[in-house]
């Protein structure tokens, strides 16, 4: 078992999604940087899918109480087992008893644990990925404790990889959505040219930004989004859909970023800059 | 079946958004069903395409690798050209119970005065339609319900609540439709409906489908209750009329 000590800020199990139920307005999930959660997974060996913790901004104190190994990627959260600091995208030796926690924020916001052989949390809607009310909990909280195999024999072929280094300023890949041509060729040119701020309301489900772009009052008849979709509201603001998206919207989608924009935008947060670059 | 010309637009590098005239129609919907499972059988069936049907869009979505747009909309202009209606479906129609309570219906007075009707008069007409399920999402599932009587047709609340209460019945613009779960929301409530519309640990976890019809009866707060323990205790209450 994995026994949850202290919850730390927002930490919830992810894998790579939940497929097939977007028709029943069931969010696709999954972790927030899929390319961090891969690494973690790929270090141990895993299969894509396996269920990993993901950590947000700050870390939760873990116990535990099976010999494994974990891997560690995404944001730097300052890792520590038993109170000694250890490497991030790296793989440990976790000896029954030892104790995972977390220090000081470095960068990104979102870190991943991976576990040899995955988290074994209940699988609901073909996914163990946590969504609230598909899952019980949004969140993990003190005295959960998570199921997980003992494993003694692995010899990690990787034991560190070298991240992506995270760009200060970020630059997200966009292709116009499919109600780019409402904006006006003024509206067009800020879009790809001014820089752009992360709201407060940012979250597992979508990302406000604080600029306005112009209001309209194009009439849309609600159709699907996709992680991804940037939407403009009535009121003229940009809210870009994340994993927990909502899968219909009556917005206007004036840009779709691409997967590994998602992936780097999962890594920043409130007052974090970035930039629309054009692609297609 | 009528025939409409139909846009096929790019949407992100993984799916695409096949769109039918900016119109609520039911005759659309159809067409858009019949294509939907059209597609299904040629090719688009697979565990790595889902469907998504709203309205007038039909939104292909692939979850495994990118697409190439000028292929795939070639591909789908032809299916459409060619496109046949399957095995007719078995037509599916709800009656769903809504108890019209003030407890649940927090803002029926406020709706009474507003479109000048009593509340039972906003009942009767409510209860009286019938409702075609255009779309679900927005929250696991939300059915977007068309048909609303034009005598009840109110705008959304100008802000929305923060938590309006699981099954809860709403009415916004040409829409009604049922919150699912606990919820921000900013639909006018005009009562709860005790049935679950949707249950994540069912195989199945929604019974309602795009395209099927759905009319409401009225239950009292002592009928409501009874409901709610049955559905607790899971006995299906569910009326389907075919």
């Amino acid at each position: 078992m994995l026994k949850i000590v202290k919850s730390g800020f927002f930490t919830t199990i992810q894998d790579s999604g939940r497929f097939g139920f977007r028709h029943l307005g069931v969010p696709v999930s999954g972790s927030m940087d899929r390319a961090a959660a891969h690494l973690a997974n790929a270090m141990l060996e895993n299969p894509d899918e396996s269920a990993v913790l993901e950590v947000t901004m700050s870390g939760p104190v873990l116990e535990f109480t099976k010999d494994t190994w974990i891997a560690l990627a995404g944001a730097n959260l300052s890792p520590k087992l038993n109170e000694v600091d250890i490497d991030n995208h790296s793989v440990h030796r976790i000896r029954s008893g030892d104790r995972l926690a977390f220090g000081k924020h470095i960068d990104g916001l979102r870190g991943y644990v991976a576990i040899k052989g995955g988290f074994e949390t209940e699988e609901v809607l073909k996914s163990r990925s946590f969504y609230k009310p598909i899952t019980e909990k949004d969140h993990l909280v003190a005295g959960m404790e998570l199921h997980y195999e003992e494993v003694s024999e692995f010899e990690p072929k990787i034991t560190h990889v070298i991240p992506e280094v995270i760009d200060r300023v970020l630059k997200l890949k966009a292709s116009p959505g499919p109600e780019f041509d409402i904006l006006d060729s003024k509206q067009k040119e800020l879009l790809f040219n001014q820089p752009f701020t992360i709201a407060k309301e940012n979250n597992r489900m979508a990302y406000q930004l604080q600029e306005i772009l112009g209001s309209h009052q194009h009439p849309m008849l609600t159709s699907a989004t996709l992680p991804g979709t940037v939407q403009l509201t009535p009121g003229g603001k940009l809210i870009i859909l994340m994993r927990d998206g909502q899968t219909t919207g009556g917005y206007p989608r004036i840009l779709q970023i691409s997967e590994d924009s998602i992936n780097k935008l999962a890594q920043k947060t409130f007052g974090d800059t970035l930039y629309f670059k054009r692609e297609g | 079946m009528n025939t409409y010309p139909i846009h096929i637009k790019p949407f992100g590098k993984s799916a695409v958004l096949v769109e039918w005239p900016f119109d609520i129609d039911t005759n659309i919907l159809d067409d858009i069903l019949i294509f939907k499972d059209y597609v299904k059988l040629q090719g688009y069936g697979g565990p790595e395409w889902e469907i998504v049907a709203a309205y007038n869009s039909l939104t292909l979505v692939n979850n495994q690798r990118e697409l190439k747009f000028d292929e795939i909309s070639a591909a789908l202009h032809k299916l459409y050209k060619e496109r046949k209606e399957g095995a007719k479906k078995e037509p599916r129609h709800w009656k769903l119970p809504v108890c019209y309570d003030l407890e649940f219906g927090i803002d029926l007075e406020e709706l009474s005065q507003q479109l000048s009707k009593s509340i039972e008069q906003i009942i009767t007409l409510h209860t009286a339609a019938t409702y075609t399920v255009f779309g679900i999402g927005f929250l696991p599932g939300f059915l977007y319900l068309g048909g609303v009587p034009r005598d009840l047709e109110t705008p959304r609340k100008a802000s929305p609540r923060l938590n309006v209460r699981k099954g809860s019945v709403g009415l916004a613009r040409k829409q009604t439709g049922i919150y699912p779960q606990d919820s921000p929301g900013g639909w006018n409530i005009i009562g709860n409906c005790p049935i679950p519309i949707f249950d994540a640990q069912k195989e199945n976890p929604c019974f309602v489908r795009v395209g099927d019809t759905v009319n409401f009866y009225s239950i009292t707060r002592a009928q409501f209750d009874l409901h709610t323990i049955q559905a607790e205790v899971g006995i299906d209450l569910l009326t389907k009329d075919n």
